[in-house]
């Protein structure tokens, strides 16, 4: 009799075991189908568009040709204000709040960096607005790196936190019985064991800035020329599919979808760089 | 034989708990003495009193005394950088650095600047490894990465890594309990060896271990130290009835 009932209760946990790992699985094909066939979608519409001439000519009246070349230069040079300043100071904190971030003032940058996350990110254009653009009397690229910047701050500094919360205590200990000061055993031994995880989060945040549109809408502004400096109001990728999308003729919406490839491309790129250099060596 | 620590009523919190109640002890130079008693019995909290290991636990309290080389180092001029520089330590875990087996070695090297040059550098990471019987087992690979070492190498790695910096007092929390008999054989060999020109100071779970390396064991219970002798008299004749009875293998 307990020898039926052991091979039912057996039966039964195989069935329920195996149920549960195609249901997951399924979950996991979906979730990736869906990326998939966003991308197909957006190559598929876009790559006819793309040429020499589109990614590296400035926009032009509609008929006439024209490009995304003072776009894709614009968001890069944003991006990258947004990363020198946003990254030393989100990993900053990020360092903080893990190694010395257990008070009450860690509780509250803590707090404030959750919060700053799930501002919608056109608040944030508003407040540079405020901040930068009226005092300068003009939308630029410096506003719009500053607004990038904002946003990307605390995605890092949580991020960077997390990671370096991950490193196991007794590296630490191991550092400090050898007559290693605090800030050498963060500096030599936390930060190159978390590097990795530090690195995915800032590629993630940078990632996230790439797509941002409404906080460019008010500083950056868009510009129809290739702009070098920081202080003249500048294109970017996401501004110019917005304006191309927006439009009333085809040819600029099928400008739109090349734009959004390559914006999507040059993300992807940045992801592959980032992982290629921070692969573990050790 | 000369006294190289002197702890004396020793006293150590937890926040509100007591884990070691006043504790009085000597450890003499250039011997190996080991700390025995049943878990949670404060044995690895007090072998952290002794480089102010436990300054990195928020909720730690401590009083009492303790002399190293007749210097208070709970002091407040105390350079606690200094201290543990001097007295080095193994820990229960293996914990190499993700670095390269040289690299980890030379770390405790570079940070304390005693090196003068490369190739003096290098020396010394092959001294330490060769002190630490590790040497012909990594020479070959010593770029490679440490993670890539079998448990028992990792061990010998990081006691290779605290001699580099030529420590006077080497203290190991259970630095076996995690390895295989030959890689224990191993580190016991090894302790033998270094002691002298060490002192050493051991937390482990093993009798038969403690009777093999030390010169002088302690039995700790429930955060009081109850018996010091030299370790044959305690495992042939030890003065208290606890002792006995733990040593016999009746509790614990």
């Amino acid at each position: 009799m307990t020898i039926i009932m052991n091979e039912l209760i057996h039966r039964r946990r195989k069935l329920v075991s195996s149920m549960m790992t195609v249901l997951t699985t399924a979950c996991a094909v979906v979730a990736i189908l869906i990326l998939l066939i966003i991308l197909s979608y957006i190559a598929v519409r876009g790559i006819s568009a793309i040429n020499f001439e589109f990614l590296t000519d400035t926009p032009k009246p509609v008929g006439e040709g024209g490009g995304i070349g003072n776009a894709i230069l614009g968001s890069a040079m944003m991006s990258l204000l947004a990363s020198l300043i946003g990254l030393p100071i989100g990993i900053g904190a990020g360092v903080y709040l893990a190694e010395f971030g257990d008070g009450w003032y860690g509780s509250t940058v803590r707090f404030f960096a959750d919060t700053l996350t799930g501002v919608p990110s056109i608040i944030v254009g508003i407040f540079v607005y405020a901040l930068v653009v009226l005092p300068m009397g003009r939308q630029s690229g410096l506003a719009g790196g500053i607004a990038l910047a904002i946003i990307m701050i605390p995605i890092i500094a949580r991020t960077t936190e997390e990671m370096i919360r991950l490193v196991p205590q007794s590296m630490r200990e191991g550092a400090l019985a050898l007559g290693a000061p605090q800030w050498r055993v963060t500096w030599n031994i936390v930060m190159p064991a978390a590097a990795t995880g530090i690195a995915t989060g800032a590629m993630l945040a940078i990632a996230r800035i790439s797509g941002e549109t409404a906080p460019l809408l008010f500083t950056a502004l868009n510009s129809r020329f290739y702009n070098y400096f920081y202080d003249q109001p500048m294109s970017s990728l996401t501004v110019q599919i917005y304006n191309f999308a927006t439009g009333p003729f085809e040819i600029e919406h099928q400008m739109a979808w090349a734009a959004t490839l390559v914006l999507v491309g040059l993300i992807l790129i940045i992801n592959i760089l980032v992982r290629i250099l921070t692969r573990k060596k050790y | 034989m000369d006294t190289k620590i002197t702890i004396s009523k020793l006293n150590f919190y937890y926040g509100k708990n007591q884990a070691l109640y006043d504790i009085n002890l000597e450890i003499p130079e250039r011997e190996v003495m080991a700390f025995i008693g049943p878990s949670g019995c404060g044995k690895s909290t007090f072998l952290r009193t002794l480089n102010r290991m436990n300054d990195t636990i928020p909720i730690a309290r401590m009083e009492g005394k303790v002399l190293i080389d007749g210097k208070d180092i709970y002091a407040p001029k105390t350079d606690v950088v200094a201290l543990r520089r001097k007295v080095g330590m193994v820990f229960q875990k293996s914990n190499p650095f993700p670095k390269s087996i040289f690299e980890n070695v030379a770390y405790g090297i570079r940070i304390n600047r005693m090196h003068q040059n490369k190739s003096d550098l290098e020396a010394r990471v092959e001294t330490a490894l060769k002190d630490s019987a590790l040497w012909d087992e990594v020479k070959d690979r010593l770029n490679t990465s440490a993670f890539g070492l079998s448990g028992g190498q990792q061990q010998r790695l990081c006691i290779a890594r605290a001699l580099a910096v030529q420590p006077e007092v080497i203290l190991m929390d259970e630095p076996a309990s995690a390895l295989d008999p030959i890689a224990t054989q191993k580190i016991e060999e090894l302790i033998v060896t270094l002691k002298k020109n060490y002192t050493i100071a051991i937390v482990t779970h093993n009798m038969q271990q403690a009777a093999r390396v030390s010169d002088q064991t302690a039995f700790f219970m429930l955060g009081k130290l109850i018996e010091v002798n030299p370790t044959q008299v305690m495992f042939t004749s030890p003065e208290d009835k606890l002792t006995e009875d733990y040593i016999t293998g009746r509790f614990g």
